[in-house]
C-alpha cells in the first residue's frame, strides 16, 4: 500500500498545538466529564483476509466481533462496522506507520486531529451518557471493552466503556464543544 | 388550625405540616400531601373553574388525571404561568398560587357565561355552520374573538426559565401503573432478577388503595400494603421505581415515552433539579395495569360545581380526610357509590339519599349502607340538579316517570360505572373488544409484547387482580429471559368488588330532551349534541366525534368517550361494537413541550461547529456567517468599515498583494485503495485513471439524472489515494452519496472512503505575494512553478508540521491551499499571518471569496446551481470526459430534454448602469413591454458589486444564453426596469495569466 503522508521525525514543529477544549472539566455529584489528552488515532479498512498482517502489525489483535474492543499496550482497536476499525494510541506511537509497512490490502487513513476525546467517569456515568445515548448501557449489553459508533443527541460518536463506570466518547472537533456541553448538562442531572 | 371540611383523624396526611396557599387572590391553607384539589375542598370550596363553550361553573369531577374540569393556572413567576394544569393532580407546595381561567371579570361573575343562555346559537357543530363567510371576517373577526372567548389558561409570553432533563433507559419489564396489579406485577418480576421498571403518575403509589377502604392484603390495608411492597421494590439493585411519572405514550416495538414530574411540587427547586425529565425506554416485555375510570351519570345539570364522581369524593375523604360535603346525595348505576356513602356516613357525612337507577339490586355494600340507615331509592333517577356556583339540591323521579321530589344536598356523588383504561394499549396498536356482558371495551388482540392486567383488562376484583397481574409480573421477566423468582405471591385477605354500570344518559336526558346533561365536560358536549349530530348525517363515531368535539379536549375523553358512544349507538340504533371506538393517541395526558425538547434548547438546540481558527478571526473582528451548523467568518471589518467597505478592501488586496481565507469546513474525503481511480472515474463526470500523484483536477459530480450534484478540488496523492474536496454543505451527503455507490453499485471495487474533513484546518492563501507569504514557513516542497505548478499538492512541512499543500485557486490569483492537523490550525495561521503582515496581506471571509470566485465565473454548486442544471448549462462541458463510457448520470446526460436547444445556460450579466447591482434571484424577461404575466427566461443567481472591476458583475441562468451573447435582457423589479447585457461568466483576467502571476 502506498503510505499516506507517514511521520517523519524530522523537524518537531516551531508552532504550538492547541487541541480543542484542552483540560475541560466538569464534576457534578457521582460523575465527572472531561476531556482527554490528544492521541493517534487512525481508521482502518480491511477484507478479513488483511486482518492478521494488520493485527501483526499493529500489536493488537483486530476484533472481529461487533460492539467490541481489544486494548494491548495503550493501543486500542475498535470494532466499528464489518470492515471498519478505530484504531487508538495514547503510548504516542503511530499506528499509521505501523500500518504503512503491510502489504496486505487495506485503508488506513490518519485522523487523530479529527477526533477529540472525552472521558465520563464515576458511579453516575451510563446514566451520563443515557441523557443521550439511547443504547443499553447496564454491564451485561455494554460490558468494559464494549464499544460501539453511536449517537449522542444530535451528534454521532464512538463510544467504548473502557471501565465498569468509565466510558470514553469520541466525537469530531467542531462537535466536541456539543458533545461536552451535553454530557455537562447530563451529568448535572444524572445524580437526581 | 383546621380548614372547615377537613375531617379529624380521617385521612392519611399529617395535620401538623401546613402549607398556605393562594387561589384568585385568596389565602387558604391546606396540610402537605395535599393536591390543590384536596386542599381547596377542605376550605369548602367548590367552584375552580368556567367551561370552555358556555362558561358555565364547574367544579372538581375527579380526584386524578381524568379531571376534566377543575383546570387551573399555576403561576410561580413572570415567565412560569403554567395554563391547564389539573388542580386534582397539582400537588399543594407552600407559597403555591393558583387562578381560574376562562372567566371575566371574576369567577363567580362572569360575563362570558351569556353564552349559557344563548346557548341554543351554539348547538353542536357551530363552528362549521355559522363563522363561514364573510372570508375576511375569520382572520380578524372569528379566529381571535373565538379564542379569547373558548379559551383555556393564558400561555406564559417569557422563555421557560426552567430547564428539563432527558433519559434514555432498558429494562426486561416495565410496569406502567402502579396500584395493587401494577406493584404485583412488578414484585413478581423484581424477584427474578430481572431489571424492571415500575412507574406511576401519583405521587404515591397504590392507585385505588388509596380509597378503597375495604382492601386488605397480606393482613394489612391495602394502601399500608402498597407503601410497604414499594419500599421493598425502591431497595432492590435491578427495580428503578418512578413516582410522578405518566406514561404518555406507546410506540413501535416497547418504546414507551414516559415523563417525570421532578419539581413541579417542590416550593423552591433548586436550579440543580429539572422541571421535569423524560424517560424513553425499550422494554422486552410491557405490563399495563392502568386500572379503570369512574364514569359520570349524564343527567341534567350534572355539571355543577359539588356533582363528582363517587370515587373522587372517597379518594378526598379516606387519602385526604376532606369531607366534600355536609349533607351529600349518590346518584349510581352501581356498587361503587355505595361504599362512598358508607364511608362518608361512618365519617359523620350526612348522605340525603341514594338514588339508584337499578331495579332490585342486592349484595354487602347495599345491607351496609341500608344499616347505617341510609335512605336508598332504587329505580329511580336524579333528573337535574339544583344551584348554580353549588349544587343545591337533586330532583328525584322514578325511572319510568312519575312524581318529581327535591332533596336538598350541598354534592351529588355519582358513579355510572369504570371504564378500563385501555389508553396505552390502544396506543400499541393493540385492538381493544366489546365485551357484551359487561358493557365495556377490553384489550384483545395484541400487537406487542405486553399485557394488561387488573382493571384495565376488564378483571373485577382485588383477589383476582392480584393473581392476574403477578403471574403476569413472573411470566413478562420469564419471557425476557430471566430466571425463575422466588417471591412470595401478596395474599388478599378482603376485597372490594364491582362491575356493571350504564353507559349513556340517564332518564330524564334522553332522546327528546334538550337538558343540558353533560358528556364531555371539558368541551361542552350534551347528550342532546351527540344525538344532534347524528341527526345530522353523521354515523361513524369518528364524525360524530369531530363534529361534537366530544372526547377531543386535553382530557381525551376518559369519562365522556363510552357515554357519547353509547349515545350515538343508541341514536343510529346499532349496537355499540358496530358504531367503534375512536382510536386512542399519545399523549396520554398533556406532556409540555419542555420535556419533549429536554436539553436540546441554547446551544443544545443543534450543534455549532467551529474551526480552528475560529478564536482568532473572533479576536480579529470577524462578523461571522452561518453556513449549516458551521459559524464561518464572513468578513473582517477594520474600525469604521461597513460590510461593503470591508469587503471591497479584502476584495482588492488579495488580487494586488494577497489574503488569508479559512477553507476549513470544504468537505474533505480520502479515497484510498487499488480500485481508487477506479471508483473515482465512476462517481465523477472527469478522467481521472491519468492524472499524476501529486496533480489535482478539478472534479464535477452528478445525480443519476444527470444534474450537477457536487464539485470540488482532488489532488491524487499517490496511485492508490485521492483527496476529494466537496462544497462545505455538500460534505456529509457526498460522502454518503459515495458510500452508498459503493456498498450497491460497485461493491466489486477495492477501494475505502474516509472523512477527514476535521482532520485537516485548509488556510487559502491567494493573491500575488502568497507564495512569498509560505515559502519561508514550508520544508521540503519546492515551491517553484515547475516543480509546484497551478493544480498541484505535495506532502511535506509548514511550521514543522505535516502539511498537505494544495497550488489550487478559487479566486484566480496564484494561490495555494495550506492542510495541516487541526490542532495546528490556529498556530499556523498565526504564522501565515505574520508573514502576510510583511506583504500587507488581509484576512478575508466568506463573502470576499464570493465575490472573487465571480469575478473568474467560478460556480457554486447550490447557487448557481439548483439541481436541473447539467454541466454543459454551466460552461462545464471541459469536465465531462468525452472517451469516457461510465459514470453516475451519463445515461441521464443523454435524455432527449438535456441536450435539447433553448435550455437555461449560465452566463454573465452586465447592468447598463455600472453602478447597480441586481438582486440575486430576480428574473430575467426579453421584452418588458409585454402584458403580465411576462415569459420568464431566467434569473439571477450570484451578483456583487465588484471593487476589482469597478462595477457591478452577476452570473445568471439564461434560456440559450450563451447565443445571447452581446444582447440587451430586462430585469423588472418593483422600482423600475433594469436593462442588462449578456457576457461571459470571466469578468477579470479572462486569459487565467494571474494563475502564475
Amino acid at each position: 500500500m502506498a503510505k499516506a503522508a507517514a511521520k517523519t521525525n524530522a523537524a518537531s514543529p516551531s508552532v504550538e498545538r492547541r487541541p480543542a477544549l484542552a483540560g475541560r472539566a466538569v464534576s457534578a455529584a457521582g460523575v465527572k466529564v472531561e476531556i482527554l489528552p490528544p492521541a493517534e488515532r487512525i481508521s482502518l479498512r480491511a477484507p478479513q483476509a488483511s486482518l492478521a498482517a494488520l493485527s501483526k502489525a499493529l500489536g493488537v489483535t483486530l476484533p472481529a466481533k461487533p460492539k467490541t474492543s481489544a486494548t494491548k499496550g495503550g493501543r486500542t482497536a475498535l470494532w466499528l462496522g464489518p470492515d471498519e476499525w478505530l484504531i487508538i494510541d495514547e503510548a504516542g506511537k503511530d499506528p499509521l506507520a505501523d500500518c504503512a509497512k503491510v502489504s496486505a490490502l487495506h485503508s488506513a487513513v490518519g485522523i487523530s486531529h479529527r477526533n477529540v476525546a472525552i472521558s465520563v467517569t464515576g458511579p453516575a456515568a451510563a446514566v451520563t451518557v443515557n441523557a443521550g445515548c439511547p443504547q443499553d448501557l447496564s454491564l451485561d449489553a455494554f460490558p468494559v471493552g464494549a464499544a460501539s459508533r453511536t449517537i449522542l443527541g444530535k451528534s454521532e460518536i464512538v463510544l467504548m466503556r473502557t471501565a465498569a463506570d468509565a466510558f470514553r466518547v469520541e466525537c469530531w472537533r467542531s462537535l466536541s464543544d456539543y458533545v461536552f456541553t451535553l454530557l455537562s448538562e447530563a451529568a448535572s442531572d444524572a445524580a437526581n | 388550625m383546621n380548614a372547615a371540611f377537613r375531617i379529624p383523624g380521617a385521612g392519611r396526611l399529617s395535620q401538623a405540616k401546613t402549607a398556605s396557599f393562594s387561589f384568585d387572590d385568596k389565602s387558604y391553607t391546606g396540610i402537605e400531601g395535599d393536591t390543590l384539589a384536596s386542599a381547596l375542598l377542605a376550605n369548602g370550596v367548590h367552584l375552580v373553574g368556567r367551561s370552555f363553550k358556555y362558561h358555565r361553573p364547574r367544579g372538581f369531577l375527579s380526584a386524578g388525571a381524568e379531571e376534566p374540569n377543575a383546570l387551573v393556572q399555576i403561576v410561580r413567576d413572570d415567565a412560569r404561568k403554567t395554563p391547564n394544569v389539573r388542580a386534582t393532580v397539582q400537588e399543594l407546595y407552600d407559597g403555591l398560587t393558583a387562578n381560574s381561567q376562562n372567566r371575566w371579570p371574576s369567577l363567580a361573575f362572569d360575563v362570558g357565561a351569556v353564552n349559557d343562555i344563548a346557548s341554543p346559537l351554539f348547538s353542536a357543530g357551530f363552528y362549521y355552520k355559522t363563522f363561514m363567510w364573510p372570508k375576511s371576517a375569520w382572520k380578524n373577526l372569528y379566529e381571535p374573538k373565538i379564542r379569547a372567548a373558548a379559551g383555556l389558561g393564558v400561555s406564559p409570553d417569557k422563555p421557560d426559565p426552567d430547564h428539563y432533563a432527558a433519559r434514555y433507559a432498558h429494562c426486561e419489564v416495565l410496569v406502567l401503573g402502579g396500584g395493587a396489579a401494577g406493584i404485583a406485577a412488578a414484585l413478581a418480576a423484581a424477584e427474578t432478577g430481572a431489571r424492571v421498571i415500575l412507574a406511576d403518575e401519583q405521587a404515591e403509589f397504590g392507585g385505588s388503595l388509596r380509597f378503597e377502604s375495604g382492601a386488605k392484603i397480606d393482613g394489612e390495608n391495602g394502601y399500608s400494603w402498597a407503601q410497604a411492597a414499594v419500599a421493598k421494590l425502591k431497595a432492590m439493585d435491578n427495580v428503578r421505581v418512578l413516582s410522578r411519572t405518566t406514561a404518555f405514550g406507546y410506540y413501535a416495538q416497547n418504546f414507551v415515552g414516559l415523563v417525570e414530574r421532578v419539581s413541579d411540587h417542590l416550593k423552591s427547586p433548586g436550579r440543580e433539579l429539572a422541571r421535569e425529565r423524560l424517560w424513553q425506554v425499550r422494554a422486552r416485555r410491557v405490563v399495563i395495569a392502568t386500572g379503570a375510570i369512574e364514569r359520570h351519570m349524564v343527567f341534567a345539570n350534572n355539571d355543577r360545581p359539588g356533582v363528582m364522581l363517587a370515587s373522587a369524593a372517597r379518594t378526598y375523604l379516606n387519602h385526604f380526610g376532606v369531607a366534600v360535603g355536609r349533607n351529600v346525595g349518590v346518584y349510581t348505576a352501581n356498587d361503587s357509590a355505595y361504599a362512598a356513602a358508607i364511608d362518608l356516613k361512618k365519617a359523620g357525612v350526612n348522605v340525603a339519599a341514594i338514588v339508584d337507577l337499578r331495579d332490585n339490586p342486592s349484595g354487602p355494600v347495599i345491607d351496609e349502607a341500608r344499616a347505617l340507615g341510609i335512605e336508598i331509592n332504587f329505580g329511580r333517577a336524579v333528573v337535574s340538579a339544583g344551584g348554580k356556583l353549588r349544587v343545591s339540591s337533586m330532583t328525584v323521579q322514578p325511572k319510568n316517570g312519575g312524581g318529581e321530589r327535591t332533596i336538598p344536598v350541598d354534592a351529588i356523588l355519582m358513579s355510572a360505572g369504570w371504564t378500563p383504561s385501555v389508553h396505552l394499549f390502544s396506543q400499541s396498536r393493540g385492538k381493544v373488544a366489546f365485551n357484551d356482558e359487561t358493557k365495556r371495551f377490553v384489550p384483545g388482540t395484541y400487537a406487542q409484547d405486553c399485557v394488561s392486567v387488573g382493571a384495565c383488562n376488564g378483571t373485577d376484583g382485588l383477589s383476582a387482580t392480584v393473581d392476574e397481574a403477578y403471574a403476569a409480573g413472573a411470566k413478562a421477566a420469564k419471557d425476557a429471559g430471566a430466571k425463575t423468582g422466588k417471591g412470595i405471591k401478596p395474599k388478599v385477605d378482603a376485597s372490594e368488588s364491582w362491575s356493571r354500570g350504564m353507559l349513556g344518559a340517564a332518564p330524564g336526558a334522553g332522546p327528546g330532551t334538550t337538558v343540558k346533561a353533560f358528556v364531555d365536560f371539558q368541551n361542552d358536549v350534551t347528550a342532546k349534541d351527540i344525538r344532534q349530530a347524528v341527526h345530522e348525517g353523521m354515523r361513524s363515531i369518528e364524525h360524530v366525534k369531530r363534529f361534537t368535539t366530544n372526547g377531543m379536549a386535553t382530557d381525551q375523553g376518559k369519562t365522556s368517550n363510552m357515554h357519547g358512544l353509547a349515545i350515538a349507538a343508541e341514536e343510529l340504533g346499532k349496537p355499540i361494537p358496530q358504531v367503534g371506538l375512536t382510536t386512542f393517541r399519545a399523549p396520554y395526558t398533556p406532556v409540555t413541550f419542555g420535556s419533549i425538547v429536554g436539553h436540546a434548547r441554547g446551544a443544545l438546540f443543534d450543534p455549532t461547529r467551529r474551526t480552528a481558527t475560529h478564536g482568532w478571526a473572533a479576536s480579529h473582528g470577524a462578523v461571522f456567517e452561518d453556513v449549516g451548523q458551521w459559524k464561518r467568518a464572513w468578513y473582517f471589518p477594520k474600525a469604521g468599515e461597513d460590510m461593503h467597505a470591508a469587503v471591497d478592501r479584502e476584495c482588492v488586496t488579495v488580487r494586488k498583494t494577497a489574503g488569508l481565507f479559512d477553507a476549513s469546513t470544504l468537505g474533505k474525503i480520502e479515497v484510498v485503495g487499488p480500485d481508487a481511480a477506479k471508483f473515482m472515474e465512476l462517481l465523477y463526470t472527469n478522467p481521472w485513471e491519468k492524472l499524476e500523484p501529486g496533480r489535482c483536477r478539478y472534479g464535477i459530480m452528478l445525480r443519476e439524472d444527470g444534474f450537477i450534484y457536487d464539485d470540488g478540488v482532488v489532488g491524487r496523492l499517490a496511485p492508490d489515494r485521492f483527496h476529494v474536496t466537496t462544497t462545505t454543505g455538500g460534505a456529509p451527503r457526498v460522502m454518503h452519496h459515495m458510500e452508498d455507490y459503493l456498498q450497491t453499485e460497485f461493491p466489486h471495487l477495492n477501494v475505502w472512503l474516509t472523512s477527514i474533513t476535521e482532520q485537516w484546518a485548509v488556510i487559502a492563501v491567494q493573491g500575488p505575494k502568497s507564495r512569498d507569504i509560505i515559502a519561508p514557513l514550508v520544508e521540503g516542497i519546492d515551491m517553484s512553478d515547475e516543480a509546484l505548478p497551478h493544480m498541484s499538492v505535495r506532502e511535506g512541512r509548514i511550521c514543522g508540521v505535516p502539511t498537505r499543500l494544495f497550488r489550487m485557486s478559487f479566486t484566480g490569483e496564484r494561490g495555494f491551499e495550506v492542510n495541516v492537523p487541526a490542532d495546528y490550525g490556529e498556530a499556523v495561521w498565526e504564522a501565515l499571518w505574520a508573514e502576510g503582515q510583511k506583504h500587507g496581506a488581509a484576512a478575508y471571509g466568506t463573502e470576499t471569496m464570493h465575490v472573487l470566485r465571480a469575478e473568474k465565473g467560478y460556480i457554486i454548486v447550490g447557487q448557481d446551481t439548483d439541481g436541473t442544471v447539467t454541466p454543459n448549462d454551466a460552461g462545464l462541458d471541459w469536465a465531462v470526459g468525452k472517451k469516457k463510457t461510465d459514470f453516475v448520470g451519463i445515461r441521464g446526460l443523454a435524455r432527449p430534454d438535456l441536450v435539447a436547444k433553448g435550455r437555461k445556460q449560465l452566463v454573465g450579466l452586465k447592468t447598463k448602469d455600472p453602478k447597480v447591482v441586481l438582486e440575486e434571484g430576480a428574473q430575467i424577461v426579453a421584452d418588458p413591454k409585454q402584458a403580465i404575466p411576462m415569459k420568464m427566461i431566467g434569473h439571477v443567481t450570484s451578483s456583487y458589486w465588484s471593487e476589482n472591476c469597478g462595477r457591478s458583475i452577476a452570473l445568471a441562468l439564461v434560456a440559450g444564453g450563451r447565443d445571447r451573447m452581446g444582447e440587451t435582457l430586462y430585469v423588472p423589479m418593483p422600482n423600475g426596469t433594469i436593462e442588462v447585457e449578456v457576457t461571459g461568466m470571466v469578468f477579470v483576467d479572462e486569459k487565467g495569466e494571474r494563475l502564475n502571476g
